[in-house]
């Protein structure tokens, strides 16, 4: 099943993207800041409503009876949220329960209990979120997340304000998640990230698909040069590619910077 | 400590309050003698609906402060903030103007008419999509509305009588309140909290902020209903009956929160049993202080005890210390 868009447009800020993300596959959508990747996955979540075209969900036109039962289906995952109250590491997670409340507890922790492994949390389940390292915050958020077990997982910029070790672990569990026959749905910044790790990727400029497909293909250095106006060059064997970003003085253009 | 031996325990506490705060007062009963004087008479129609109401406008608040931290998301929010309290202050400012207010009746339905007109403009200004930073300024356009007018409406008042009148209500107090008001309060009450009861699990989605809520199945606009109609009607009938009663809203999930899981649905029931607690408490402290004039109001005294405690939230805030 995939979950698809069709000639989308959300006011000046999606202009008829039309792009196609498979179960099984992790889906990276690229793009400089403001290119409306947010947006389009706010509406992959059907959280935004499009001003024309639609999102289909298999062959038909994405429509669910209840909120409840789109949070059944749809796992998102907004940028950074702000946790209000101090809970811990358990009832955090538990939150992501919340579609499923009227299923027997024993499964509702079930659920709970193997999200909390997914993400290797079980010796924080009881610490409140505020004594969280901010990789220990970002695998506790994913496993509520995980928790409703959605056919999908849509995050954005879940790799935002990790380090490289926590950043690479994070990417291996959306793996395993797609691997478990999930779509999973990323917002990445990281080109290197989405290169490496992503099965297919769409690269959104000015509110436009600018390419879509295998990363070898969507983010070739013509491309990565032309959407983001830097001089790009790819370094490395596929799967462990890094990019280098010519610096625009002449003087140092000499030395690369190392993004991955 | 679990969610039910908190709640058990505050329910004992409860239970120990209960009769003390109806032996006590200006005339004491002692259970033991039986020959004070006029006793059944004091307990049945002056002490016993007075604790009923302590009890229910007291569950109210804790409830409703509860409920509104958890849906602005904010632990100094308090019931007052939607303009609701105001609104049905001006209804029976209203009452007293027009001088309506020497029907036993008229006060707390205008009271109750005010608070629904605020809640009306409130559902109205916030319109369909259900956004707290929009509802939170309806809420304090409504608040500063409501004051003004009833500000024109004191300034204006026919008689100086009438302006006493209206300045002695807006304390609030539970003194000489009968078995009516209590009819008046309750069922609003039980209404509201079945409301603010019903939208626990909403109020625990928003702990990962609007956008994580909505993805997790809540449905902005109905939990906007659910939270007008539930304070409406709590804090609306409150202040119907009693006048406004401040800070208790505030005060009492800060002291619950501490005791639970910090998830805001553990926080409703307790928070509504120690309201109870507090306002009865406060009541009958207020009953046994000695002062010349009378009673304290308990208006007062909670402003009084509210104050120093919203000062110390303040500081732990700026010191940056988790809820």
């Amino acid at each position: 099943m995939s979950l698809a868009t069709e000639n989308l447009c959300v006011g000046e800020r999606l202009r008829n993207v039309s792009i196609q993300c498979r179960r099984g596959m992790i889906t990276a959508i690229c793009g400089p800041n403001g290119a409306g990747k947010s947006t389009l996955l706010s509406c992959l979540a059907d959280l935004q409503e499009a001003t024309s075209g639609r999102v289909m969900l298999g062959e038909q036109t994405m429509r669910f009876k209840s909120p409840r039962e789109r949070a059944q289906w749809l796992g998102y995952l907004p940028q950074a949220p702000d946790i209000a109250w101090d809970v811990a590491v358990e009832v955090l997670v538990s939150l992501g329960r919340l579609p499923w409340s009227d299923a027997p507890s024993g499964e509702n922790a079930r659920a709970i209990e193997d999200a909390i492994r997914a993400m290797d949390l079980e010796e924080l389940r009881h610490r409140p979120v505020s004594r969280l390292s901010g990789g220990e915050r970002a695998r506790a958020l994913m496993a509520r997340v995980l928790a409703t077990q959605p056919g999908w997982l849509l995050a954005d910029e879940p790799l935002a304000s990790l380090d490289l070790g926590h950043a690479a672990a994070l990417m291996r569990r959306f793996r395993q998640q797609a691997q478990q026959g999930r779509g999973v749905v990323l917002v990445l910044h990281d080109l290197a990230t989405a290169m490496n790790h992503a099965d297919c990727v769409v690269v959104l400029d000015k509110g436009e698909v600018v390419a879509e497909g295998p990363p070898e293909t969507a983010l070739t250095r013509d491309i990565v040069s032309r959407i983001w106006k830097c001089r790009a060059q790819w370094l490395g064997d596929p799967g462990e590619r890094a990019l280098s970003i010519a610096s625009p003085s002449p003087a140092s253009e000499r030395g690369m910077r190392i993004l991955d | 400590m679990t969610q039910l031996r908190l709640n058990l325990l505050l329910l004992f506490g409860l239970a120990l309050v209960v009769p003390l705060s109806l032996l006590a007062g200006r005339v004491w009963i002692d259970p033991l003698s039986p020959e004070t004087h006029n006793a059944s008479l004091i307990l049945m129609h002056l002490r016993l609906p007075r604790a009923v109401l302590a009890v229910t406008l007291g569950a109210g608040l804790g409830l409703t402060g509860a409920a509104m931290q958890a849906y602005l998301r904010n632990p100094l929010a308090d019931p007052g903030l939607f303009g609701i309290a105001p609104g049905a202050a001006l209804g029976a400012v209203l009452s007293f103007w027009t001088g309506y207010a020497a029907s036993p009746w008229l006060l707390p339905a205008f009271a109750l008419l005010g608070a629904s007109g605020a809640m009306l403009l409130l559902a109205l200004i916030a319109g369909r999509g259900g956004g707290v930073a929009l509802f939170t300024l309806a809420g304090l356009m409504v608040s500063s509305l409501a004051g003004a007018l009833m500000s024109l409406a004191i300034s204006l008042s026919p008689s100086p009588f009438a302006m006493t009148e209206i300045v002695t209500w807006m304390m609030g107090a539970l003194a000489d309140r009968s078995w009516r008001e209590v009819w008046i309060a309750v069922p609003c009450t039980l209404a509201g909290a079945a409301a603010i009861y019903a939208a626990r699990r909403s109020l625990d989605a928003l702990t990962l902020g609007e956008a994580a809520a909505r993805s997790l199945g809540v449905d902005p606009l109905t939990l906007q209903l659910q939270i007008i109609a539930g304070v409406g009607l709590i804090i609306g009938s409150g202040v119907a009956v009693a006048g406004i009663i401040g800070f208790v809203g505030l005060m009492v999930p800060h002291l619950v929160r501490p005791l639970t899981d910090r998830r805001p649905s553990s926080l409703l029931v307790p928070s509504a049993i120690a309201g109870a607690l507090l306002l009865l408490v406060a009541d009958c402290l207020c009953r046994i202080l000695p002062l010349a004039s009378g009673e304290l109001r308990l208006g007062i005294a909670l402003s009084l005890l509210g104050t120093p405690f919203f000062l110390v939230l303040l500081l732990r805030m700026r010191k940056g210390l988790s809820w």
